[in-house]
């Protein structure tokens, strides 16, 4: 059975009619990757998945593990392994990150039956991811992305979702913004944690994200709909390319 | 202030005078009758305010006015439940029961050297050297306090000798309760000597059944370089009245810092002002308050730089739902002499319902050139952005809001420096949050965005 499986998938945004019947099909294990030039619906598709309020489903069907994703709140998709990475993490003032993150790691435990975390016990938890991400302790103790720069959000999502453990993890232009060294700790992250049965989406703009994670399929977005798909050697193409030949034609080819 | 003419919403208030005078007025010193003349002088001119009055544009007192409450002779048939229920461990503690001193509820038997607290009106009769300050605070602008002078008997005299650095919790609890509707007019004395340190906390309780009406006086004088905490916890029930009057007074590079907590009470009047007496002084005037229902709390507050270098923060944080109302007024006078001042003041509101309303209304009156005053208003909802990460973490949406309003209050909560208090109030937050959610759900309300705002 596919973990998730996407089918005819329709999304307004706005008023805006964005994603125009979107169909994939993501197996165990896989990492899909999502291209596309700016405005093709990329992030729309991520945070449509998360269930944004803000994104409407029109028409499809999106079943996670067999389930209705679709019909799930996004904090019960989210305790069902479903993770987002956040293009632009929220910062929360006087929410603590460590406390925040030990109520979530609880409440998704709570839904795989297993019991809650005392605090030393999560504490060596979090240490261990800390350290896979190259994390300042203080980070822990800052409120929620306040004061972060843009490479300490992205590597703070990435560490919760080390922690969370998804089985399925959504990052939305997580590259974006990123110098090569953060990129390098955020994708180590993200290898570190790939298994058979976890998968990934993988959105963005640029092939450079995808020297270092490396996808099993990529998938190019356009005007709402898929153009193109293939292995990792079409991220190359479209690097040496641009996106212009796919929206001058080659998609109706 | 309305016509010198009796209105006649004062009878009751000076029948009820009559019978408390005739009753014990003779035994009082004969410094406490004086003061009782000058306040019944006071509030005869003055009568009870009216939405006509500038300070109380916003904030009508007829449901208080017309209450004919008696003087709280009666006592709570249980109190120590109460007192059980807020007790600090650790603490000092003395108990004011409809106003007036009950040694069997309080706990004084750890009174460390250098602290004085106990019974103001056993401190007056006894002649305590403190006592002289009492009725020094200029409060002739308020009929209410002009009342609890009217009605001086009683309180709690807490006193820190020069030098002493007390780290013992000093506890005042303020019960008011009894069969009938019960007023009191208790009153407390803070002397803090030179270079003295100490955390007050000051517990407003009514008990449930009938509308109870405190009415406190609080008067601090705060010595040079003495740094005094004092917490004013307002723990009312649903259809308690409340009136507070606190002043202070703040020496040369003295600091004193008020957190009011307000976490229930039908109408919560709270005027709190400071003089910034000596070069160096700071006050810190924070606060923050839950109100539901047809509830309204309103802050005033005055803060007056009458020296140079002084600096006062100001910060208070409203959470209002359902019908509830709010008031904020920051009155902030540098005077001309009071160059380098360093005035900041901010209030903030967060709505959880559309009905709910505050009046925000900031007054600068600034006579000195070589100064730094800010103030800041923001009124709003629960943001939408936060609470959708929180939930995409996993968290319910209630324990998502739960998480970012206890981050909205804990900015103020934070700062009391008693944990036990601050855990108390804490929890008591959420007690009556979840009280709040449980309404919204069986009413079928949804906490949403628009709300009226009013915004001077």
């Amino acid at each position: 059975m596919s973990l998730l499986s996407i089918h005819d998938l329709h999304v307004t945004a706005e008023g805006k009619h964005i994603l125009k019947g979107v169909s994939l099909d993501i197996q165990p294990g896989e990492v899909h990757a999502i291209m596309g030039p700016n405005g093709s619906g990329k992030s729309t598709l991520a945070r449509a998945l998360s269930g944004h309020p803000g994104y409407a489903v029109t028409s499809g069907r999106v079943l996670f593990n067999g389930e209705d994703l679709l019909d799930m709140d996004p904090d019960e998709r989210a305790r069902k392994g479903v993770f987002m990475a956040f293009q632009y993490p929220v910062e929360i003032p006087g929410v603590n990150n460590a406390y925040f993150l030990k109520a979530a790691l609880n409440a998704v435990r709570k839904e795989r039956g297993l019991d809650d975390l005392d605090a030393i016990d999560f504490m060596a938890v979090v240490k261990e991811k800390a350290r896979l991400l190259e994390m300042d302790d203080s980070m822990l103790q800052r409120s929620v992305n306040e004061g972060f720069s843009g490479g300490e959000k992205k590597r703070n999502e990435i560490f919760h979702m080390a922690v969370l453990e998804p089985t399925l993890g959504i990052l939305d232009e997580t590259d974006s913004g990123l110098d090569i060294d953060a990129l390098r700790i955020v994708s180590h992250g993200v290898n570190t944690l790939r298994r058979e049965d976890r998968s990934f989406i993988v959105v963005t703009h640029y092939q450079r994200l995808l020297n270092y994670i490396v996808p099993d399929f990529v998938h190019v977005l356009s005007e709402g709909c898929v153009v193109r798909s293939g292995g990792c050697e079409l991220a190359l193409e479209l690097e040496e390319k641009g996106y212009g030949w796919i929206e001058a034609g080659e998609a109706r080819a | 202030m309305s016509t010198a003419t009796l209105d006649e919403r004062q009878a009751p208030y000076l029948a009820e005078l009559d019978r408390f005078l005739r009753g014990r007025g003779d035994a009082a010193p004969a410094r406490v009758r004086t003061l009782r003349e000058q306040g019944l002088a006071r509030f005869q001119s003055m009568g009870f305010p009216s939405t006509r009055d500038e300070a109380w544009r916003f904030t009508n007192v007829q449901a208080l006015t017309s209450t004919p409450f008696r003087l709280g002779d009666g006592v709570p048939t249980n109190p120590m439940p109460l007192v059980q229920r807020v007790a600090l461990p650790g603490a000092v503690r003395l108990v004011l029961l409809n106003g007036r001193f009950a040694p069997e509820l309080s706990d004084l038997s750890a009174v460390p050297t250098g602290l004085k607290v106990g019974s103001l009106a056993t401190a007056l009769a006894q002649g305590a050297p403190e006592c002289s300050h009492l009725g020094e605070a200029p409060m002739d602008a308020h009929p209410f306090a002009a009342l609890n002078t009217a009605f001086l008997e009683d309180g709690a005299l807490i006193a820190i000798r020069k030098g002493a650095v007390i780290d013992t919790p000093i506890h005042i609890v303020v019960i008011t309760g009894g069969t009938g509707k019960t007023m009191v007019h208790p009153r407390v004395l803070l002397v803090a000597g030179e270079a003295s340190q100490a955390t007050v906390s000051l517990t407003l309780l009514t008990s449930a059944g009938e509308a109870h009406y405190t009415n406190l006086v609080t008067e601090a004088v705060i010595g040079e370089q003495a740094h005094i905490e004092c917490v004013l916890d307002q723990r009312g029930t649903e259809g308690a009245f409340l009136t507070s009057n606190l002043h202070v007074s703040v020496a040369r590079q003295g600091t004193f810092r008020l957190r009011t907590v307000t976490l229930g009470g039908r109408i919560v009047r709270n005027d709190a002002s400071a003089l910034l007496a000596g070069e160096g002084a700071h006050v810190d005037f924070d606060g923050v308050y839950l109100v539901d229902g047809s509830g309204l709390v309103d802050n005033h507050t005055t803060i007056d730089h009458a020296t140079p270098h002084c600096t006062s923060h100001e910060l208070y944080k409203g959470i209002l739902d359902g019908k509830a109302r709010a008031v904020f007024n920051g009155r902030i006078i540098v005077r001309l002499d009071a160059q380098k001042t360093d005035a900041k003041q901010t209030n903030r509101a967060l709505l959880l319902s559309n009905d709910a309303t505050i009046n925000s209304n900031p007054q600068l009156e600034i006579f000195a050139d070589d100064v730094k005053c800010t103030h800041g208003a923001a009124v709003g909802q629960l943001d939408d952005e936060a609470l959708f990460y929180l939930r995409a973490r996993g968290l319910t949406e209630q324990a998502a809001r739960d998480l970012l309003i206890h981050a909205y209050a804990g900015e103020v909560l934070g700062r009391i420096s008693v944990p036990g208090l601050r855990q108390q109030l804490e929890r008591e937050l959420f007690r009556q949050l979840e009280r709040d959610l449980a309404e919204h759900t069986q009413a079928g309300a949804v906490p949403a965005a628009g709300a009226t705002v009013d915004q001077e």
